[in-house]
Protein backbone atom coordinates (compact mmCIF):
# COMPACT_ATOMS: atom_id res chain seq x y z
CA UNK A 1 0.00 0.00 0.00
CA UNK A 2 1.28 3.34 -0.92
CA UNK A 3 1.56 6.31 0.96
CA UNK A 4 -1.31 8.08 -1.47
CA UNK A 5 -3.83 5.04 -0.92
CA UNK A 6 -3.02 5.01 2.55
CA UNK A 7 -4.29 8.93 2.77
CA UNK A 8 -7.49 7.65 0.77
CA UNK A 9 -8.05 5.26 3.56
CA UNK A 10 -7.55 8.32 6.24
CA UNK A 11 -10.20 10.43 3.93
CA UNK A 12 -12.40 7.99 4.19
CA UNK A 13 -11.88 7.45 7.82
CA UNK A 14 -13.43 11.15 8.46
CA UNK A 15 -16.27 10.65 10.40
CA UNK A 16 -18.49 13.87 9.46
CA UNK A 17 -16.69 17.03 7.44
CA UNK A 18 -15.30 18.59 4.29
CA UNK A 19 -12.13 16.78 2.35
CA UNK A 20 -10.61 19.41 -0.53
CA UNK A 21 -8.89 17.48 -2.87
CA UNK A 22 -6.94 18.59 -6.18
CA UNK A 23 -5.54 21.81 -4.51
CA UNK A 24 -2.24 22.86 -6.95
CA UNK A 25 0.50 21.87 -4.36
CA UNK A 26 1.82 25.65 -4.95
CA UNK A 27 -1.28 27.27 -3.38
CA UNK A 28 -1.93 24.86 -0.57
CA UNK A 29 -0.89 26.88 2.21
CA UNK A 30 -3.00 30.18 0.34
CA UNK A 31 -5.89 27.63 0.37
CA UNK A 32 -5.15 27.25 4.25
CA UNK A 33 -4.89 30.92 5.28
CA UNK A 34 -8.36 31.83 2.41
CA UNK A 35 -10.12 29.37 4.93
CA UNK A 36 -8.74 30.46 7.93
CA UNK A 37 -7.87 26.92 9.31
CA UNK A 38 -5.08 28.39 11.42
CA UNK A 39 -8.00 29.91 13.66
CA UNK A 40 -10.45 26.32 14.13
CA UNK A 41 -9.94 24.10 16.84
CA UNK A 42 -11.26 20.56 14.60
CA UNK A 43 -9.46 17.78 13.63
CA UNK A 44 -6.84 18.94 10.40
CA UNK A 45 -4.99 16.90 8.57
CA UNK A 46 -3.21 18.62 5.47
CA UNK A 47 -1.44 16.87 3.04
CA UNK A 48 1.79 18.49 1.10
CA UNK A 49 3.44 17.55 -2.27
CA UNK A 50 1.05 14.44 -2.46
CA UNK A 51 1.41 12.39 -5.97
CA UNK A 52 -1.04 13.28 -8.44
CA UNK A 53 -1.67 11.94 -11.93
CA UNK A 54 -3.65 15.12 -12.94
CA UNK A 55 -1.50 17.64 -11.47
CA UNK A 56 1.46 16.24 -10.64
CA UNK A 57 2.01 17.22 -7.34
CA UNK A 58 -1.30 18.15 -5.26
CA UNK A 59 -2.39 18.96 -2.24
CA UNK A 60 -5.60 17.82 0.19
CA UNK A 61 -7.32 19.03 3.04
CA UNK A 62 -9.21 17.39 5.71
CA UNK A 63 -11.41 18.92 8.09
CA UNK A 64 -13.54 17.23 10.50
CA UNK A 65 -16.95 18.43 11.44
CA UNK A 66 -16.86 21.75 9.23
CA UNK A 67 -18.87 22.09 6.46
CA UNK A 68 -18.11 25.69 4.62
CA UNK A 69 -21.38 27.58 3.37
CA UNK A 70 -20.48 28.27 -0.96
CA UNK A 71 -19.15 31.72 0.15
CA UNK A 72 -16.63 30.75 2.14
CA UNK A 73 -15.53 28.16 -0.21
CA UNK A 74 -15.79 29.84 -3.34
CA UNK A 75 -13.05 32.21 -2.16
CA UNK A 76 -10.47 29.92 -3.48
CA UNK A 77 -11.36 29.72 -6.77
CA UNK A 78 -9.32 32.27 -7.14
CA UNK A 79 -5.90 30.51 -6.53
CA UNK A 80 -7.42 27.57 -7.43
CA UNK A 81 -10.35 27.27 -9.69
CA UNK A 82 -10.78 23.74 -10.23
CA UNK A 83 -10.74 22.40 -6.55
CA UNK A 84 -13.00 19.53 -5.76
CA UNK A 85 -14.95 18.89 -2.31
CA UNK A 86 -16.32 15.67 -0.87
CA UNK A 87 -18.56 16.55 1.41
CA UNK A 88 -18.67 13.76 4.35
CA UNK A 89 -21.39 12.73 6.95
CA UNK A 90 -21.09 8.70 8.85
CA UNK A 91 -18.25 8.09 7.07
CA UNK A 92 -19.92 8.56 3.45
CA UNK A 93 -19.64 11.10 0.71
CA UNK A 94 -22.73 12.45 0.65
CA UNK A 95 -22.54 15.33 -2.10
CA UNK A 96 -19.01 16.54 -4.38
CA UNK A 97 -19.14 19.99 -5.62
CA UNK A 98 -16.85 21.83 -7.65
CA UNK A 99 -15.64 25.47 -6.42
CA UNK A 100 -17.29 28.31 -8.85
CA UNK A 101 -15.65 31.54 -9.43
CA UNK A 102 -18.25 33.96 -7.73
CA UNK A 103 -19.34 37.38 -9.40
CA UNK A 104 -17.91 39.64 -6.33
CA UNK A 105 -14.95 39.17 -4.10
CA UNK A 106 -15.17 41.08 -1.19
CA UNK A 107 -11.88 41.62 0.86
CA UNK A 108 -10.25 38.48 -0.87
CA UNK A 109 -7.65 40.57 -3.55
CA UNK A 110 -5.28 43.21 -3.35
CA UNK A 111 -5.66 45.64 -6.10
CA UNK A 112 -2.37 45.81 -8.16
CA UNK A 113 -2.91 49.52 -8.56
CA UNK A 114 -0.40 51.44 -5.68
CA UNK A 115 -2.66 54.75 -6.65
CA UNK A 116 -6.23 52.87 -5.41
CA UNK A 117 -7.79 53.97 -3.11
CA UNK A 118 -7.96 50.53 -1.21
CA UNK A 119 -4.14 50.50 -0.77
CA UNK A 120 -4.30 53.69 1.04
CA UNK A 121 -7.01 53.74 3.65
CA UNK A 122 -8.08 51.11 6.09
CA UNK A 123 -11.16 49.40 3.85
CA UNK A 124 -11.86 46.52 2.21
CA UNK A 125 -11.31 46.01 -1.34
CA UNK A 126 -14.00 44.36 -3.54
CA UNK A 127 -13.44 43.17 -7.28
CA UNK A 128 -16.28 42.47 -10.01
CA UNK A 129 -15.27 38.79 -11.87
CA UNK A 130 -15.75 39.70 -15.23
CA UNK A 131 -14.05 36.56 -16.76
CA UNK A 132 -14.46 33.21 -15.18
CA UNK A 133 -12.53 31.35 -17.12
CA UNK A 134 -10.02 33.33 -17.11
CA UNK A 135 -10.13 34.75 -13.97
CA UNK A 136 -10.06 38.41 -15.34
CA UNK A 137 -11.75 40.58 -12.61
CA UNK A 138 -11.84 44.53 -12.02
CA UNK A 139 -11.95 47.21 -9.07
CA UNK A 140 -14.83 48.44 -8.01
CA UNK A 141 -12.79 51.19 -6.75
CA UNK A 142 -10.20 52.08 -9.23
CA UNK A 143 -11.89 50.60 -12.19
CA UNK A 144 -8.60 48.82 -13.03
CA UNK A 145 -8.79 45.28 -14.36
CA UNK A 146 -6.61 42.38 -12.88
CA UNK A 147 -5.51 39.16 -14.59
CA UNK A 148 -4.93 35.81 -12.77
CA UNK A 149 -0.73 36.49 -12.74
CA UNK A 150 -1.50 40.20 -11.02
CA UNK A 151 -3.85 38.50 -8.41
CA UNK A 152 -2.45 38.80 -4.56
CA UNK A 153 -4.32 37.67 -2.04
CA UNK A 154 -4.78 40.08 1.32
CA UNK B 1 -28.62 67.01 -17.85
CA UNK B 2 -27.74 69.40 -21.30
CA UNK B 3 -31.35 70.85 -21.34
CA UNK B 4 -30.68 71.91 -18.05
CA UNK B 5 -27.38 73.56 -18.74
CA UNK B 6 -29.14 75.19 -21.74
CA UNK B 7 -30.85 76.77 -18.89
CA UNK B 8 -28.74 78.29 -17.06
CA UNK B 9 -26.45 79.26 -20.15
CA UNK B 10 -29.75 81.80 -20.44
CA UNK B 11 -29.81 82.77 -16.83
CA UNK B 12 -26.77 81.64 -14.98
CA UNK B 13 -28.48 82.91 -11.74
CA UNK B 14 -31.25 80.78 -9.69
CA UNK B 15 -31.08 80.87 -5.93
CA UNK B 16 -32.36 77.29 -7.02
CA UNK B 17 -29.88 75.80 -3.75
CA UNK B 18 -30.08 78.87 -0.86
CA UNK B 19 -29.69 77.43 2.59
CA UNK B 20 -27.97 74.88 0.96
CA UNK B 21 -24.19 74.47 1.97
CA UNK B 22 -21.60 73.30 -0.81
CA UNK B 23 -18.39 71.98 0.47
CA UNK B 24 -15.55 71.87 -2.38
CA UNK B 25 -12.81 68.99 -0.72
CA UNK B 26 -9.78 69.27 -3.27
CA UNK B 27 -6.96 67.16 -2.03
CA UNK B 28 -4.97 67.40 -5.30
CA UNK B 29 -4.82 71.12 -6.25
CA UNK B 30 -6.98 72.60 -9.52
CA UNK B 31 -7.58 75.60 -10.04
CA UNK B 32 -9.98 75.44 -12.88
CA UNK B 33 -12.48 72.86 -11.36
CA UNK B 34 -12.43 74.61 -7.65
CA UNK B 35 -13.42 77.70 -9.21
CA UNK B 36 -16.05 76.46 -11.82
CA UNK B 37 -17.70 74.45 -9.04
CA UNK B 38 -17.45 77.17 -6.42
CA UNK B 39 -18.90 79.63 -9.33
CA UNK B 40 -22.00 77.12 -10.28
CA UNK B 41 -22.50 76.72 -6.12
CA UNK B 42 -22.44 80.60 -5.86
CA UNK B 43 -24.86 81.34 -8.69
CA UNK B 44 -27.39 78.95 -7.84
CA UNK B 45 -27.44 80.96 -4.31
CA UNK B 46 -25.48 78.14 -2.02
CA UNK B 47 -22.76 78.77 0.05
CA UNK B 48 -19.43 77.37 -0.31
CA UNK B 49 -17.10 75.66 2.34
CA UNK B 50 -14.16 73.74 1.59
CA UNK B 51 -9.59 73.51 1.35
CA UNK B 52 -8.14 73.79 -1.78
CA UNK B 53 -4.58 72.66 -0.46
CA UNK B 54 -4.95 69.44 1.93
CA UNK B 55 -1.19 70.18 3.34
CA UNK B 56 -3.77 72.87 5.82
CA UNK B 57 -6.11 69.99 6.98
CA UNK B 58 -5.81 67.00 9.02
CA UNK B 59 -5.21 64.95 6.38
CA UNK B 60 -1.86 65.32 6.21
CA UNK B 61 -1.99 64.88 9.98
CA UNK B 62 -3.00 60.85 8.73
CA UNK B 63 -6.69 61.51 9.11
CA UNK B 64 -7.65 58.96 7.15
CA UNK B 65 -10.30 59.93 3.97
CA UNK B 66 -13.16 58.44 5.90
CA UNK B 67 -13.05 60.18 8.70
CA UNK B 68 -12.70 63.49 6.73
CA UNK B 69 -15.79 63.13 4.74
CA UNK B 70 -17.90 61.89 7.72
CA UNK B 71 -17.05 65.06 9.52
CA UNK B 72 -17.11 67.41 6.50
CA UNK B 73 -20.69 65.39 6.39
CA UNK B 74 -21.73 67.12 8.94
CA UNK B 75 -22.05 70.45 7.68
CA UNK B 76 -22.45 70.40 4.05
CA UNK B 77 -25.61 69.23 2.16
CA UNK B 78 -23.25 68.07 -1.06
CA UNK B 79 -19.61 67.65 -1.14
CA UNK B 80 -17.87 67.76 -4.23
CA UNK B 81 -14.42 66.62 -3.97
CA UNK B 82 -11.21 66.08 -6.19
CA UNK B 83 -8.32 63.49 -5.09
CA UNK B 84 -5.34 62.20 -6.32
CA UNK B 85 -6.33 58.70 -5.14
CA UNK B 86 -8.52 56.47 -7.85
CA UNK B 87 -11.50 55.18 -6.74
CA UNK B 88 -11.71 57.49 -3.84
CA UNK B 89 -14.99 59.15 -4.71
CA UNK B 90 -16.66 56.20 -5.12
CA UNK B 91 -15.13 55.32 -1.76
CA UNK B 92 -16.64 58.45 -0.47
CA UNK B 93 -20.31 58.35 -1.93
CA UNK B 94 -20.44 54.68 -0.48
CA UNK B 95 -20.04 56.01 3.15
CA UNK B 96 -21.49 59.47 3.21
CA UNK B 97 -24.77 60.03 4.04
CA UNK B 98 -24.58 63.19 1.67
CA UNK B 99 -24.26 63.24 -1.94
CA UNK B 100 -20.62 62.86 -3.53
CA UNK B 101 -19.75 64.77 -6.97
CA UNK B 102 -16.52 63.68 -8.07
CA UNK B 103 -14.68 66.37 -9.52
CA UNK B 104 -11.71 64.10 -10.43
CA UNK B 105 -9.97 60.60 -9.00
CA UNK B 106 -6.36 60.58 -10.34
CA UNK B 107 -6.63 59.09 -13.52
CA UNK B 108 -9.39 57.36 -13.12
CA UNK B 109 -12.44 59.81 -14.37
CA UNK B 110 -13.51 63.25 -14.22
CA UNK B 111 -17.34 63.07 -15.19
CA UNK B 112 -18.05 66.66 -14.85
CA UNK B 113 -15.18 67.31 -17.48
CA UNK B 114 -16.87 65.27 -19.87
CA UNK B 115 -20.50 66.76 -19.11
CA UNK B 116 -19.00 69.78 -20.57
CA UNK B 117 -17.34 68.38 -23.56
CA UNK B 118 -20.62 66.83 -24.19
CA UNK B 119 -22.45 70.40 -23.71
CA UNK B 120 -20.08 71.90 -26.19
CA UNK B 121 -20.53 69.81 -28.86
CA UNK B 122 -23.91 69.85 -28.78
CA UNK B 123 -24.12 73.30 -28.73
CA UNK B 124 -21.71 74.09 -31.14
CA UNK B 125 -22.68 71.03 -33.73
CA UNK B 126 -26.39 71.13 -32.57
CA UNK B 127 -26.50 67.58 -32.40
CA UNK B 128 -24.22 64.91 -30.57
CA UNK B 129 -25.38 62.49 -33.81
CA UNK B 130 -22.63 61.20 -36.67
CA UNK B 131 -20.39 63.68 -36.29
CA UNK B 132 -16.75 63.65 -37.24
CA UNK B 133 -14.55 63.80 -33.71
CA UNK B 134 -10.96 64.11 -34.25
CA UNK B 135 -8.75 63.29 -30.71
CA UNK B 136 -5.11 64.74 -31.45
CA UNK B 137 -2.25 64.47 -29.14
CA UNK B 138 -1.59 62.22 -25.82
CA UNK B 139 -4.47 59.94 -26.69
CA UNK B 140 -2.94 57.17 -23.90
CA UNK B 141 -2.64 59.01 -20.64
CA UNK B 142 -5.27 61.68 -21.52
CA UNK B 143 -8.38 60.65 -19.55
CA UNK B 144 -10.61 63.74 -20.65
CA UNK B 145 -10.22 61.68 -24.19
CA UNK B 146 -11.21 58.37 -22.74
CA UNK B 147 -14.16 59.22 -21.55
CA UNK B 148 -15.40 61.54 -24.01
CA UNK B 149 -14.69 58.76 -26.43
CA UNK B 150 -17.05 56.16 -24.15
CA UNK B 151 -19.49 58.92 -23.61
CA UNK B 152 -20.17 59.16 -27.45
CA UNK B 153 -20.80 55.61 -27.70
CA UNK B 154 -24.56 55.94 -28.07
CA UNK B 155 -23.90 58.68 -30.62
CA UNK B 156 -22.69 57.02 -33.97
CA UNK B 157 -19.59 59.05 -34.17
CA UNK B 158 -16.49 58.35 -36.06
CA UNK B 159 -13.26 59.26 -34.33
CA UNK B 160 -10.24 59.80 -36.01
CA UNK B 161 -7.17 59.59 -33.41
CA UNK B 162 -3.97 61.44 -34.26
CA UNK B 163 -0.93 60.86 -31.75
CA UNK B 164 2.65 60.08 -32.11
CA UNK B 165 3.24 56.14 -31.59
CA UNK B 166 4.30 56.61 -28.07
CA UNK B 167 0.53 57.80 -27.28
CA UNK B 168 -1.26 56.07 -29.54
CA UNK B 169 -4.74 55.09 -28.61
CA UNK B 170 -4.60 52.01 -25.77
CA UNK B 171 -5.83 48.85 -27.32
CA UNK B 172 -8.44 48.70 -24.40
CA UNK B 173 -10.09 51.57 -25.98
CA UNK B 174 -9.62 50.49 -29.91
CA UNK B 175 -11.49 47.05 -28.64
CA UNK B 176 -14.08 48.90 -27.13
CA UNK B 177 -14.88 50.81 -29.91
CA UNK B 178 -14.87 47.77 -32.08
CA UNK B 179 -17.19 45.89 -29.29
CA UNK B 180 -19.26 49.42 -29.65
CA UNK B 181 -19.62 49.14 -33.71
CA UNK B 182 -17.69 53.08 -33.04
CA UNK B 183 -15.69 53.65 -36.24
CA UNK B 184 -12.43 55.32 -35.86
CA UNK B 185 -8.86 55.58 -38.08
CA UNK B 186 -5.83 56.11 -36.70
CA UNK B 187 -3.34 58.48 -38.33
CA UNK B 188 0.31 59.81 -37.16
CA UNK B 189 0.63 63.03 -39.38
CA UNK B 190 -1.50 65.86 -38.24
CA UNK B 191 -1.63 68.18 -41.33
CA UNK B 192 -4.82 70.03 -43.01
CA UNK B 193 -5.94 67.14 -45.42
CA UNK B 194 -6.06 64.81 -42.57
CA UNK B 195 -8.14 67.25 -40.48
CA UNK B 196 -10.58 68.20 -43.56
CA UNK B 197 -13.79 66.51 -42.38
CA UNK B 198 -13.45 67.37 -39.06
CA UNK B 199 -16.61 68.62 -37.26
CA UNK B 200 -14.70 68.63 -33.80
CA UNK B 201 -11.04 68.73 -33.40
CA UNK B 202 -9.97 68.10 -29.58
CA UNK B 203 -6.42 68.98 -28.76
CA UNK B 204 -4.47 67.91 -25.84
CA UNK B 205 -0.86 68.53 -24.50
CA UNK B 206 1.97 66.31 -25.09
CA UNK B 207 3.83 65.93 -22.00
CA UNK B 208 8.02 65.24 -21.88
CA UNK B 209 7.31 63.71 -19.27
CA UNK B 210 5.07 61.19 -20.59
CA UNK B 211 8.03 60.20 -23.34
CA UNK B 212 10.56 57.01 -22.55
CA UNK B 213 12.38 58.07 -25.16
CA UNK B 214 13.04 61.81 -24.90
CA UNK B 215 14.43 61.56 -29.26
CA UNK B 216 11.38 60.70 -30.25
CA UNK B 217 9.87 63.61 -27.88
CA UNK B 218 12.29 65.61 -29.61
CA UNK B 219 11.43 64.69 -32.85
CA UNK B 220 6.69 65.16 -32.34
CA UNK B 221 6.99 67.72 -30.42
CA UNK B 222 6.20 70.36 -32.83
CA UNK B 223 4.14 67.77 -34.84
CA UNK B 224 1.06 68.05 -33.37
CA UNK B 225 0.64 71.50 -33.23
CA UNK B 226 -2.38 73.15 -34.65
CA UNK B 227 -1.71 76.93 -36.63
CA UNK B 228 -4.09 79.02 -38.07
CA UNK B 229 -3.27 78.20 -41.63
CA UNK B 230 -4.25 74.59 -40.79
CA UNK B 231 -7.85 75.63 -40.69
CA UNK B 232 -8.51 77.35 -43.89
CA UNK B 233 -9.72 74.30 -45.43
CA UNK B 234 -11.87 72.71 -42.98
CA UNK B 235 -15.36 72.72 -42.34
CA UNK B 236 -16.95 75.54 -41.36
CA UNK B 237 -18.52 74.33 -38.74
CA UNK B 238 -15.55 72.92 -36.72
CA UNK B 239 -15.02 73.55 -33.68
CA UNK B 240 -11.51 73.55 -31.64
CA UNK B 241 -11.78 71.90 -28.09
CA UNK B 242 -9.50 71.65 -25.67
CA UNK B 243 -9.60 71.03 -22.11
CA UNK B 244 -6.92 73.41 -20.45
CA UNK B 245 -4.32 73.97 -19.46
CA UNK B 246 -2.43 74.27 -23.43
CA UNK B 247 1.09 75.11 -23.73
CA UNK B 248 2.15 75.12 -27.02
CA UNK B 249 -0.12 72.60 -29.17
CA UNK B 250 -2.56 75.39 -30.12
CA UNK B 251 -0.96 78.37 -31.76
CA UNK B 252 -1.99 81.61 -30.09
CA UNK B 253 -2.63 83.04 -33.94
CA UNK B 254 -5.32 80.26 -34.07
CA UNK B 255 -7.52 82.45 -30.98
CA UNK B 256 -8.93 84.72 -32.86
CA UNK B 257 -10.41 82.10 -35.15
CA UNK B 258 -14.12 81.52 -34.98
CA UNK B 259 -13.75 78.11 -35.06
CA UNK B 260 -11.47 77.94 -31.47
CA UNK B 261 -13.64 77.16 -28.78
CA UNK B 262 -11.75 76.61 -25.90
CA UNK B 263 -12.27 79.50 -23.86
CA UNK B 264 -16.26 79.12 -24.41
CA UNK B 265 -15.68 75.49 -23.77
CA UNK B 266 -14.26 76.35 -20.12
CA UNK B 267 -17.35 78.55 -19.79
CA UNK B 268 -19.87 76.09 -20.74
CA UNK B 269 -18.63 74.07 -17.30
CA UNK B 270 -20.59 76.87 -15.33
CA UNK B 271 -23.56 75.77 -16.99
CA UNK B 272 -22.50 71.90 -17.00
CA UNK B 273 -21.68 72.03 -13.29
CA UNK B 274 -24.91 73.90 -12.07
CA UNK B 275 -26.86 71.56 -13.77
CA UNK B 276 -24.56 68.53 -11.69
CA UNK B 277 -25.17 70.31 -8.75
CA UNK B 278 -29.28 70.52 -9.27
CA UNK B 279 -29.16 67.08 -10.05
CA UNK B 280 -27.31 65.71 -7.79
CA UNK B 281 -29.47 67.43 -5.33
CA UNK B 282 -32.94 65.86 -7.04
CA UNK B 283 -34.03 68.98 -8.27
CA UNK B 284 -35.07 68.47 -12.40
CA UNK B 285 -35.25 70.16 -15.49
CA UNK B 286 -39.58 70.83 -14.42
CA UNK B 287 -38.30 72.36 -11.36
CA UNK B 288 -35.40 74.61 -13.37
CA UNK B 289 -38.51 75.70 -15.82
CA UNK B 290 -40.78 76.26 -12.71
CA UNK B 291 -38.36 78.64 -11.50
CA UNK B 292 -37.45 80.42 -14.49
CA UNK B 293 -41.32 81.01 -15.13
CA UNK B 294 -41.26 82.16 -11.58
CA UNK B 295 -38.56 84.73 -11.80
Amino acid sequence: MNENSKLELQVAALENGTVIDHIPSDKLFTVVQLLGLEHMTTNITIGFNLDSKKLGKKGIIKIADKYFCDDEINRISVVAPHVKLNIIRDYKVVEKKEVKMPDDLHGIVKCANPKCITNNEPMPTLFHVIDKDNCIMKCHYCEKELKREELAII
Amino acid sequence: MIKMAQLFEMNPNHRLLENKVVATLFFEPSTRTRLSFETAANRLGARVIGFTDPKATSSSKGETLKDTIMMVSNYADIIVMRHYLEGAARYASEIAPVPIVNAGDGANQHPSQTMLDLYSIYKTQGTLENLNIYLVGDLKYGRTVHSLLMAMRHFNPTFHFIAPDELRMPEEYKLYCKQHNIKYIEHTDFTEEVIADADILYMTRVQRERFTDLMEYERVKNVYILRNKMLDNTRPNLRILHPLPRVNEIAYDVDDNPKAYYFQQAQNGLYAREAILCDVLGITLEDVKNILNYE
